[in-house]
């Protein structure tokens, strides 16, 4: 197992290969101004839950170092923060359940829209762990099986300004 | 390759293997329609368990019939509890994986695999690449959702529910039926006559988050990879996911057709049990092992977040 590539995104900081990006803003907001700077043209950015742009910009910002194969990625929380949004909207006396958000209620979503954004069409795989360690062995198991480099690592949102992305662009040798 | 050691079925149409198949061959249905289940919903048909069901509890069933069967230790360090599961407990995944592990006196990390309607399928191959991988010895599977307001909601706000029972692969199909169930299966590196666990694949369609593929490019790539080494005339079933939705149904057909599987028999269950969600990977493979008996089958699955699942089993 071998690491060429990882970024690390905080509701404060950004840091790719160990060197810190400059950024402004902090929470949901960093997220918005990574976008604004790496991509900027890809409007369904702002349908996704925070968990989505969270995993779709860091992936964003590795892929284009080096592309990958396919996309493993775990958390501890799945897809809470949406869940609970989506429940603000099936409120008793205020039913009016949203597609839009419900769509988001499963934590492999991200891995689907990285997989779209970069045309990825092999596995995409999430799990939901007890702690971060959990999943390597797991990613050692599947880089036995699948063609490597893969995207792989931590994906987590609890709420809209509590995020972390550890994500690393691993080869199986 | 793994080999299946024990594996019970806990559903609205009985409890174990054999009574949930008796009751399939007997052509009974879970289904039924609700009106009133849950405040607002618009009236939805389902199969559902007539008392309400504790996540935990019936989980910890389900597994503690398979682990008896199987004859494993399951408090031994090389065993490794793999939940299936798309909303858990009330939404939370990882505490009841946590609980049912502890259960067991197990005091390796559970995984909780989340990947949409595939993860009962994903859950046995990441089973099979930890056990291949040396890291554990025997894997406990469990499948297992229960229905929620939340969730036939969601589902009714896809407009994906039908009222009537689901018509999977039928030309005036109308939409899915969803169910509740708790499935496991023990899956070991240990031999043992029965069935094997001889390949698994996971692809991404790559084309959208909520509907699948119209090509059925990543179902299409799970089943070549799980064909290399067979010939297609050995292979007896197919297991469809046949949620009765018209896209889902129609992708599989092609994707079935481009693998050269279209004159093999195939078996649709959600007329029976509904749409399991988290637990229809585990559920329908155990249902696929007691349908064949023995040859070569493979149980193929596709869920939100585009992604496609297929595993081929053998029983000599």
């Amino acid at each position: 197992m071998r690491v060429s590539h990882d970024i690390e995104i905080t509701p404060k900081s950004v840091v790719l290969d160990g060197k810190q990006i400059e950024v402004s803003e902090t929470g949901e907001r960093l997220l918005v101004e990574l976008y604004r700077r790496y991509v900027g043209d890809y409007p369904k950015f702002y349908k996704m839950d925070t968990l989505s742009r969270l995993g779709f910009i860091a992936a964003e910002i590795l892929l284009k170092i080096e592309p990958v194969e396919a996309v493993i990625l775990g958390n501890h929380n799945a897809s809470i923060k949406n869940d609970r949004d989506y429940l603000k909207t099936i409120t008793d006396g205020n039913y009016y359940p949203s597609p839009a958000l419900f769509v988001y209620t499963l934590p492999n979503i991200v891995t689907g829209e990285i997989a779209i954004r970069h045309h990825i069409q092999g596995e995409t795989s999430f799990y939901v762990l007890d702690k971060q360690e959990d999943l390597e062995p797991i990613i050692h198991a599947t880089l036995n099986n699948v063609p490597s480099p893969i995207l792989g690592g931590w994906c987590e949102c609890s709420d809209k300004d509590e995020f972390n992305a550890k994500l690393q662009i691993i080869w199986n040798n | 390759m793994i080999y299946c050691l024990g594996h019970n079925i806990i559903s609205p149409l009985g409890e174990g293997s054999e009574q949930n198949y008796q009751a399939v061959v007997a052509g009974r249905s879970g289904l039924k329609l609700y009106t009133d289940r849950f405040a607002d919903v618009e009236p939805f048909c389902a199969s559902i368990f007539a008392e309400p069901q504790d996540f935990v509890d019936l989980c910890v069933r389900t597994a503690q019939t398979a682990i008896a069967e199987a004859g494993i230790d399951a408090t031994a360090k090389d065993v490794v509890f793999i939940l299936s599961t798309t909303k858990g407990d009330n939404l939370d995944l990882i505490t009841p994986a946590k609980a049912i592990a502890k259960h067991f006196g197990n005091m390796n990390s559970p995984i909780v695999v989340s990947n949409a309607c595939t993860s009962g399928v994903c859950a046995q191959i990441t089973a099979k690449r930890l056990i291949e991988s040396g890291l554990y010895r025997h894997a406990v599977v469990i499948g297992c959702d229960i229905q929620t307001r939340f969730i036939v909601s969601g589902f009714q706000s896809f407009k994906a529910l039908s009222d009537e029972p689901c018509k999977p692969f039928s030309e005036d199909r109308r939409g899915l039926n969803l169910g509740e169930a708790a499935a496991a299966i023990v899956w070991s590196a240990e031999p043992h006559d029965g069935w094997v666990l001889e390949a698994g694949s996971i692809h991404n369609d790559a084309n959208h988050i909520s509907g699948p593929s119209r090509i059925g490019e990543g179902l299409y790539r799970c089943l070549r990879d799980v064909l290399q080494g067979v010939e297609r005339e050995d292979i007896k079933l197919l297991g469809v996911h046949g949620t009765a939705t018209l896209y889902n149904d129609a992708m599989e057909k092609i994707a079935i057709e481009r693998a050269g599987l279209q004159d093999v028999p195939i078996s649709a269950l959600k007329p029976y049990f509904g749409h399991t969600m988290g637990a229809a990977g585990v559920l329908e493979t155990i249902m696929c092992m007691q349908l064949l008996q023995h040859g070569i089958f493979i149980k193929m699955l596709s869920g939100f977040g585009g992604v496609n699942a297929a595993i081929r089993l053998r029983c000599e």
